[in-house]
């Protein structure tokens, strides 16, 4: 059994329906079936949902811990896929993947990998591809214990639509956990503008910006354009920009029409997050940075010169 | 009694080599050697800045360092040591190549008990060569204990460790009880400190605990059966664009055609 596994809500998110692709090329030429795994608040909902994706069966564990901690999820998926009978079970690579994928296999007694970005059946054997080195090589591994408990990358797989049909579902009692580990305080990540993850238009700032007074620069131009402001690791270190705005491997995986790099080497790390832009505009006083092998468009200039430019150009050309 | 903290460190090809370096050996299956230096990994450093912090503070009593790895890595044990790590154990997998993370998660985790006594061990997230991001969760797992991923920064208050930590859409402050394995992003706050000069002299001269598989109970055949996987081949992906470079010195000039061109290729 191929599971489909995730958080449950009204809508079967993007990242989810990605996983619908996966789980159906595996369950083709494996000659196995898909189900779907719900742990969490309307885990209810999110199943019967995964009807309308052609999934016939699913379980959901209504989980309504109020700790915060990840282990009650975790032993809660571990409990679904046990129930399932779960040889494959598949995870989005964000941020519950990314702290569950690992453990889930180990309580499973299976073999973990993360970031998938594809996948193929040879001889009955699954290879399962994913970036190594900071996305500088691809490795094709095979897992050797079963289930293969594996977090896809977003953005890799084509999102499956929805059609119709009817799951049915199995609604098990969530096994309580006491784990004494509590989130006491939560803090919201800034938020005028749009998500990051689904900004039409992204304006980066890396360590070339040379302190927090050009991410102000960024945020202007993004908000003249409708855009979000993102950071390389390297700026969110100097403190110049919070946490949550880096993009990369380790941060956001963004998908704009446009994507501003200004200040911002290219790391392979941080182009990672960037496969999916359309476009990208790379603003660098080097004109060796490796970020222009991947943009559409270059300046080579200093960003102090061109930025109150560029802005002054958008705001005649939107005027 | 403050903690005892042990850090789980690594040694990685220089994740900031550039990808037209990026060589793959002969076998197909590892980096081709001497394409780029080792380094300490970067979130291993936050991890270690993590540590060191709650030694600042009064909360853990003693930080060690533990590595499985060839003995070259001695170098970013001494690292360790030179920011004033307590002591620095080195289990010697050299003749075991290419670990995978169920095979290092185990080692580790029987290092961990055998340093004895340790309260809390931090990881880095992810280590920035093979890009797993699995042996901290799998030591959890293994040892038995919770885990709280993705901490930017530790406080002890009163037996309870405050963890602000990278939660799905901002911070969160988690509370937690030792013993307890935590994973580490990185965050302005937990950059590694550099050694102060006599520090990296001292840390010259300071022993390394060097212990092999064996002496944690793991011969080579069952160290072989722990892998959860096997690499087939390495393969080096191709990504370049044609760069189309918007020329002039003047400033206004060069904003307004590239306003102009991507108007033209409808990206705004
Ligand atoms: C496991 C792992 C995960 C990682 N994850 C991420 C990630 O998610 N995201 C990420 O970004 N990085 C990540 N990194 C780090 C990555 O390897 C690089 O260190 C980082 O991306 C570099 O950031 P940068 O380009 O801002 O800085 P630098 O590489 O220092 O580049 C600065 C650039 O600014 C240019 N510049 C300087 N002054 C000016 C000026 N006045 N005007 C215009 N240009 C100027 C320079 O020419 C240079 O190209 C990761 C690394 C590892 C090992
Ligand atoms: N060989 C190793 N020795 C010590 N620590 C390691 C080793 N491999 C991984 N780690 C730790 O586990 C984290 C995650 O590694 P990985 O799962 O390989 O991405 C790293 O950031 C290190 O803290």
């Amino acid at each position: 059994m191929i599971v489909i596994a995730g958080r449950g809500g009204q809508e079967l998110s993007r990242a989810q329906r990605e996983l619908v692709t996966v789980a159906r090329r595996l369950a083709g030429d494996l000659g196995s079936q898909v189900a779907y795994l719900a742990v969490g608040p309307e885990a209810e909902a999110a199943a019967r949902r995964a009807g309308a994706f052609g999934i016939g069966r699913a379980v959901a564990i209504e989980l309504n811990d109020a700790s915060g901690a990840v282990e009650p999820i975790i032993e809660n998926l571990a409990q679904g896929a046990r129930r399932l009978g779960a040889s494959v079970v598949l995870l989005a690579a964000d941020h519950l993947g990314v702290q569950a994928g690992p453990r889930l296999a180990a309580r499973l007694g299976g073999s973990a990998l993360n970031d998938a970005v594809d996948v193929r059946v040879e001889d009955g054997r699954v290879i399962w591809t994913r970036p190594v080195f900071g996305g500088k090589a691809l490795a094709d591994v095979v897992l050797r214990r079963s289930p293969a408990v594996v977090t896809v990358r977003s953005g890799a797989f084509e999102a499956a639509e929805e059609g119709a049909g009817e799951a049915a579902v199995d609604v098990l009692e969530a096994v309580a956990v006491d784990t004494a580990v509590r989130v006491v305080q939560r803090e919201e990540g800034r938020q005028e503008g749009p998500r990051l993850e689904e900004a039409r238009v992204v304006v980066s700032g890396g360590r070339g910006l040379g302190g927090p007074e050009g991410f102000q620069r960024l945020a202007e131009l993004a908000e003249l354009l409708g855009g979000a402001v993102g950071a390389s690791l390297a700026a969110v270190d100097e403190g110049w920009a919070p946490p949550e705005w880096q993009v990369g491997q380790t941060g956001k995986m963004v998908a704009p029409d446009v994507y501003f790099a200004v200040g911002i080497s290219g790391a392979s790390q941080h182009l990672a997050g960037i496969s999916g832009a359309k476009a990208v505009v790379a603003i660098n006083k080097n004109p060796d940075a490796p970020i222009f092998k991947v943009a559409r468009l270059g300046v080579v200039m200093e960003y102090e010169k061109l930025l109150p430019a560029l802005i002054e150009a958008v705001k005649r050309e939107l005027a | 009694m403050g903690l005892h903290v042990a850090v789980l460190i690594k040694q990685v090809l220089d994740p900031e080599v550039p990808a037209a370096r990026f060589q793959i050996d002969a076998s197909g299956k590892r980096p081709a050697a001497g394409i780029a230096g080792e380094v300490l990994g970067p979130y291993e450093r936050n991890a270690l800045e993590v540590a060191l912090q709650l030694k600042d503070a009064g909360a853990a009593e003693k930080v060690s360092v533990i590595t499985a790895d060839g003995q070259e890595a001695v170098e970013s044990l001494r690292k360790a040591l030179a920011v004033r790590a307590d002591q620095a154990v080195l289990v010697d997998t050299s003749g075991h190549d290419d670990l995978d993370p169920a095979q290092t998660a185990e080692i580790l985790a029987r290092a961990v008990e055998k340093l004895g006594g340790v309260d809390l061990v931090v990881a880095g997230r992810q280590a920035g060569d093979w890009d797993h991001g699995q042996v901290g969760y799998l030591v959890a797992e293994r040892l038995g204990w919770p885990c709280v991923s993705l901490v930017q920064r530790a406080e002890l208050d009163g037996g309870v460790l405050r963890l602000t930590r990278q939660g799905p859409d901002g911070r969160e402050v988690v509370e937690a009880r030792p013993p307890l394995v935590v994973t580490v992003t990185n965050d302005e706050r937990n950059v590694l400190r550099l050694p102060r000069v006599q520090d990296l002299m001292a840390s010259r001269r300071q022993p390394i605990t060097q212990w092999s598989p064996a002496d944690l109970g793991l011969d080579a055949a069952a160290l072989a059966d722990l892998a959860g996987g096997e690499v087939l081949r390495l393969r080096i992906p191709e990504r370049e664009s044609q760069c189309e470079f918007i020329s002039g010195d003047d400033p206004a000039e060069v904003a307004a055609t590239l306003v102009r061109r991507l108007k033209e290729l409808k990206l705004l």
